[in-house]
């Protein structure tokens, strides 16, 4: 998988009218299977800027390419097709779906790609995190470390050929950080999936080979 | 998974609202099934299914109304009764297949049950079209003079059977009970009509009542009104058989030994209430009945548009009215969904938005909200389905035994389908705008809430 991002921006509007450039990237490439780490502050853009990859919030202007896919060209319904078959995403604050078990939050990934949903692949991904015997759990029987691995499995459901994590080891405790993460790098080793992970933790960061500073390359600026 | 059973799913999240809103419309589907049951039970009873002839026919003047009440359904008295050699008249017309004479006005001394004379042809009219009385085992049809077959309903309220003997009080003026005992010959089958609450007697031997007999000058009076030629030969005839039928000298009419002994009445002397008639084919009917009506002596009814008439004056109103509560029960419920279902909307925009972020479409994310205003509505609607005959169920011995209508809990009205669409149509009504919520979440704007 190939990303390269060009002249992407997004704005928004202040309540005092002022419109924002969050995203004003020049350009970004990320390689097949790379593994690249964005550090950046608060408010800098960062969830912004993943929402934009996968087509959740549509740019201003400029271009998101991944697998020669110009993600910022398709239409709504496009998009919403083109993430659920080729983008996986962790969320900062694992986003399970409280009615479904586990294996069923897994399943629901694949349920909106339309294709047909796989269940032995889906018990295979929460083997491979570790909770086979969790499967029929519900997230609020599960702790805060093990529904951050279903996140994870739900993230792979559709092998995907990117997956965006957004802060992923922010909302577990320090000994668990270590596990998700390397839990999450491995995975998408171990599946050929680029990774792009946004956080603001230099420890984090630091345990990438590749890590990008958002501000290097972002300038949120005040629109024209 | 289906997006059905992601809605199912969800629902099962909020259980108890989810139960209590799909209740509301059980509930609300549930009288609206038994109103429909019982209403079709009302019908059944007011139109042709519930006789088993085409025509009544009585005295003129007694009114269309008064007649067929009588007749069908035992209330009341037939008014100006016709003298009994007019049914004979009527037996022999060209256009009649069967006319069954019935006497009525006197009732049992025990429960007070009515009480019909007539003759054995009766029961072989069926009581509705393509049903034929049955008998208890062991019994028989009448046949015999103080031989008496009893309604279901009356052998179970008096405790009759077979062999039961009873008095009757006579319906005239002076309420005094009769001498002669009538003995039970025969039990009939349930009907769920005015027959199981009916004493049939023997024609011939409730003529011979005290006080039954038409007075002689009075009888040939009447003969001469209704246009029959009385001669001077015959009126003799009908004095020496009156006196010798009242016992002139004698100071007693039963026996010493308790036995009654016979003397027939001259049919001269005899009158009937009304005649049922069946005819040859269905087209001599409205001929017969207009050959009737055009005289000046006898009226015949068709009693179908007249109980229609009584259904629609009298129950009609009920009904629709009772139908109108149990739908507004319905969308009452139904607005319950949609209150439900829009309030959750707000607590459930985080799920709708990860929904959106894992590749559901808009519209996926509608059908969702969609689809689990269908299962409540639908799911609801069986359940009160089953509910509405189960009260039936529950109902019918409870309305046999207080009103002797017999109700068939099983009986499914082809409108209780039409419940079904109607249903769905409001489920689409009631998920429409939680629906809309879903298909115009901000997916950013809720995942970072």
């Amino acid at each position: 998988m190939s990303l390269s991002i060009k002249e992407l921006r997004k704005s928004y509007a202040e309540p005092g009218g002022r419109r924002i450039n969050i995203l004003n990237v020049e350009s970004f490439e990320m390689g097949d299977a790379e593994q690249v780490v964005l550090i950046g502050s608060s408010g800098g853009g960062k969830t912004t800027l993943l929402n934009t990859i996968s087509g959740i919030t549509t740019a201003d202007s400029g271009s998101v390419v991944i697998d020669g896919t110009d993600v910022t060209r398709l239409p709504e319904a496009g998009r919403d097709r083109f993430r659920a078959l080729k983008i996986g995403f962790v969320f900062q604050t694992f986003n399970l779906l409280p009615a479904f078990s586990a294996l069923e939050n897994v399943l629901l990934g694949m349920s909106f790609s339309g294709q047909k949903a796989d269940r032995p692949h889906a018990k295979e991904l929460l083997q491979r995190v570790g909770l086979e015997h969790r499967m029929e759990h519900k997230p609020s029987a599960l702790s805060v470390g093990e529904q951050q691995r279903v996140a994870v499995a739900r993230a792979l459901a559709n092998r995907p050929s990117l997956l965006l994590a957004d802060e992923p080891t922010a909302s577990v405790d320090t000994a668990n950080q270590d596990n998700v993460l390397k839990l999450i790098r491995e995975a998408c080793q171990e599946n050929g999936v680029s990774l792009l992970m946004v956080t603001h933790s230099p420890e984090v960061a630091s345990k990438f080979d590749r890590v990008e500073k958002l501000s290097d390359f972002n300038k949120p600026e005040v629109a024209a | 998974m289906n997006l059905l059973a992601i809605a199912w799913k969800s629902l099962r999240q909020r259980a108890l609202a989810s139960s209590l809103t799909a209740l509301s419309i059980a509930l609300g589907i549930m009288l609206m099934v038994a109103v429909l049951v019982i209403n079709s039970l009302v019908e059944d009873a007011f139109t042709q299914k519930g006789t088993g002839f085409g025509l009544v026919v009585g005295g003129k003047g007694n009114g269309d109304l008064n007649l067929v009440l009588s007749a069908v359904y035992r209330i009341g008295m037939p008014g100006e009764p016709l003298p009994y050699r007019y049914y004979e008249e009527l037996k022999n017309h060209d256009y009649v297949e069967t006319a069954v004479p019935m006497s009525m006005g006197d009732l049992t001394e025990e429960g007070q049950f009515p009480i019909v004379a007539t003759i054995p042809e009766y029961f072989s009219m069926g009581y509705a079209p393509g049903k034929k009385f049955t008998l208890k085992k062991g019994g028989r049809l009448l046949g015999k003079y103080y031989s008496s077959v009893i309604g279901s309903r009356v052998a179970k309220e008096n405790g009759w059977d077979v062999g039961s003997k009873f008095k009757l009080i006579h319906g005239g003026m002076d309420d005094h009970v009769h001498d002669e005992m009538f003995e039970v010959v025969g039990v009939l089958g349930r009907t769920g009509t005015a027959n199981d609450k009916t004493v049939f007697v023997d024609m011939e031997a409730f003529c011979m009542l005290a006080g039954h007999e038409k007075p002689q000058e009075e009888a040939i009076d009447r003969l001469r009104k209704f246009g029959y030629e009385v001669t001077r030969e015959q009126e003799e005839t009908i004095k020496k058989a009156a006196a010798e039928m009242n016992h002139e000298g004698e100071e007693q009419h039963v026996a010493e030994d308790g036995k009654p002994h016979f003397h027939a009445v001259p049919n001269d002397l005899k009158e009937v209430s009304f005649i049922l008639v069946n005819t040859k084919d269905i087209m001599g009917m409205p001929f017969l009945a207009s050959d009737i009506n055009e005289g000046v002596r006898a009226q015949a009814v068709n009693p179908i548009p007249v109980m229609k008439r009584l259904l629609d004056n009298l129950v009609g109103n009920v009904r629709t009215l009772l139908l109108c509560l149990t739908a507004m029960i319905v969308v009452v419920a139904g607005v319950g969904i949609f209150v439900s279902i829009y309030n959750s909307m707000n607590d459930r925009r985080k799920e709708i938005a990860i929904m959106r972020a894992l590749g559901a479409h808009r519209g996926t994310v509608f059908s969702i909200i969609l689809g689990e205003s269908l299962l409540l509505c639908v799911g609801g609607g069986i359940l009160g389905f089953l509910l509405g005959h189960g009260l039936v169920l529950i109902a019918s011995p409870i309305v046999e035994a207080e009103a002797g209508l017999i109700l068939n809990p099983w009986k499914f009205e082809p409108i209780e389908l039409v419940l079904f669409p109607i249903l769905i149509l409001m489920a689409t009504l009631v998920g429409f705008l939680p629906g809309m919520t879903a298909y115009r979440t901000d997916v950013a704007e809720s995942l970072a809430e």
